[in-house]
């Protein structure tokens, strides 16, 4: 029998791996289909090649779909995300200029200090913070505008968070564009690499388990096509397994090194991967674990409450109501298309479909569907908990 | 002139901007900018204040404009994604010719009409000249390679050219590959021999 063909477009970034990966180690073939993988320009046109069904699924920065379902960034079909495909795995990073003034002014780039790093940049930082991020709709974006705004430093007077495309990051912080970057790796590293900048923070330090890009599909396609769905959900399960088993970041790294997918080199993607970062172009080393997570935590499943923190700092900044974007937000994220296409394989998967985001301050063991399942710390930098059922106006 | 439409096309190739911009003034009566580097690109855009915006969706600093959407700072028209909601065929179109258009949301669709019309049939055509021009590329490479390798085999055997071509054909045909391929591999082999 032929396997059916899925379109799947993807940006060129490290989190893209679970795809790649699926469609190379076989783990699409053993669910009868093939990904036709397609690299896309740009976020906003793999958006679109999903919308106007280009693609029949995508790797998706995780506020884009609710941003869509709260009617932010013009028009587009209804998104679903199936699946998260990553947790954490972005950097901080900062241009020479303001590294210079960091260390001058004591920071020690321990590259796992929140607190510390962000009123050190916020000192260091005069009279304005010019911030780079992939897009306006990221994890990126709702980190910083979170962690600075936690710190007391106000967006927009004092921060200008603007959008430059990851593959021009490491071009707009030497132009002097920007001061300082959060991007996906591996366009901080390769920032480090070309000695433009010095990376401050990994993402994971302000929220410990964010999620970081997802599975999405049109909500149409979802409800008509489920049983493609689920071999497609099932099929990238196994690779982000396959990712999380550190035996496999050699040949991982050499995967998405090849020129059709990052066409970056082997060694600067294995960094990540292993999260042995380079940080600065001196070439200090910090070792991050639980850098960018592909399956341990049940790290793939997306839970609602995740979608309805996203929504809440959306509706927040854009003026939208709060209440009624959490409510909005919560159906984004398709817990249960999740469940049902993993209750046939051996994935341990929650008794809940929410949770207390920021509660869990170790590696937690808890209830699951059937058994037992242990979920990865996830706390926010500054101690915070989110908890959906008490959102106020 | 205030009913008069204005037009930003974001496009760093010089020859191909003015082309673009040529179209459009066939099409109709259009105040015109045209942006050629990324460098701001969403602060310049901004500043010029324009109805519709068009960029190659193959572009990456696309991105950049999608903060427009957002409708903040001191562009108060809101801009919206792509073509008005009510023509999908049109959206769908400008997205297989690889345009993407950014509108100001409100306009009427009928004067949009005419500048996408102008702009999808302009990258239309560069997609096939871009598509000729990869192919004739191509062709020329693989005849100057088979050509090294019937050379090759001509001095090495004592046979003449159109001999040299059989025996290249033959072995394609017997590997069920193609003679470029196998005089590609001839020449490589023969370089590392030295």
């Amino acid at each position: 029998m032929k396997n059916a063909v899925l379109s799947v477009g993807f940006i060129p970034l490290l989190d893209a791996a679970p795809l790649i990966v699926a469609q190379e180690m076989g783990f699409a073939a053993e669910e009868g289909i093939t990904l036709d993988l397609v690299r896309a320009p740009s976020w906003s046109s793999l958006r679109d090649m999903l919308s106007y069904g280009r693609v029949e699924a995508a790797h998706m920065l995780s506020p884009v779909p609710v941003a869509a379902a709260l009617g932010l960034g013009g028009t587009q079909a209804p998104l679903a995300a199936v699946s998260v495909l990553s947790v954490n795995g972005t950097v901080i990073g900062v241009s020479n200029a303001l590294a210079e003034r960091l260390r001058d002014g004591g920071h020690n780039f321990a590259f796992d200090d929140a607190r510390g790093a962000g009123n050190a940049l916020i000192r260091a930082a005069v009279p304005t913070l010019r911030i780079g991020v992939p897009f306006p709709f990221s994890m990126h974006a709702e980190l910083l505008y979170y962690w600075l705004s936690a710190l007391g430093l106000p967006a927009p007077q004092n921060v200008d968070i603007r959008t430059v495309p990851p593959s021009l990051m490491a071009q707009a912080i030497d132009a002097g564009e920007i001061d300082a970057f959060c991007v996906g790796e591996p366009w901080g590293s390769i920032a480090v690499e070309n000695g433009v900048g010095s990376l401050l923070l990994p993402g994971a330090a302000i929220w410990a388990c964010a999620p970081e890009k997802v599975l999405a599909v049109r909500s149409d396609w979802a409800d008509t096509e489920p049983a493609l769905l689920g071999r497609l959900i099932r099929a990238v399960w196994r690779a982000g397994r396959w990712l999380g088993d550190p035996a496999s970041h050699t040949l991982a790294a050499e995967l998405l090194a090849r020129p059709l997918y990052l066409d970056l080199p082997a060694e600067i993607l294995d960094r990540s991967l292993t999260g042995g970062l380079v940080i600065s172009p001196r070439g200090e080393q910090r070792q991050t674990p639980g850098f960018i997570e592909f399956h341990s935590g049940a790290a793939s499943f997306p839970w609602r409450s995740q979608a309805q923190w996203i929504g809440l700092q959306l509706a927040s900044r854009t003026g939208l109501d709060r209440v009624a974007s959490v409510k909005t937000a919560e159906g984004v994220f398709r817990s249960n298309l999740h469940r049902n296409a993993l209750r046939q394989t051996s994935a341990e998967l929650p008794a809940a479909s929410s949770k207390i985001e920021g509660a869990l301050g170790a590696r937690t063991t808890l209830h699951a569907e059937s058994g037992r399942i242990t979920l990865n710390r996830d706390v926010f930098f500054d101690g915070r908990i989110f908890d959906p059922a008490q959102i106020e106006r | 002139m205030a009913d008069r439409l204005s037009v930003i096309v974001v496009e760093n190739d010089r020859d191909r901007a003015l082309l673009i911009v040529d179209s459009l003034r066939e099409a109709g009566d259009f105040d015109i900018h045209v942006i050629g580097e990324a460098t701001g690109l969403g602060r310049r855009v901004k500043a010029l204040s324009p109805d519709i915006v068009l960029i190659d969706i193959s572009n990456p600093s696309r991105d950049m404009l999608e903060e427009l959407a957002l409708a903040s700072g001191p562009m108060e028209r809101p801009v919206a994604m792509f073509v008005d909601r009510s023509d999908d065929g049109m959206t769908k179109a400008a997205i297989e010719a690889g345009v993407s258009a950014y509108v100001v949301d409100g306009l009427n669709p009928k004067r949009l009409k005419p500048v996408l019309d102008a702009a999808i049939a302009r990258f239309h055509l560069f997609q096939r000249m871009r598509t000729e021009l990869i192919e004739t590329k191509r062709a020329l490479e693989e005849r100057k390679v088979i050509d090294r390798a019937k050379g090759m085999l001509m001095r090495a055997r004592g046979i003449d050219e159109e001999q040299a071509y059989a025996l290249l054909r033959k072995a394609a045909m017997d590997q069920g590959k193609r003679v470029a391929d196998v005089a590609q591999a001839l020449v490589t082999a023969a370089g590392l021999l030295g």
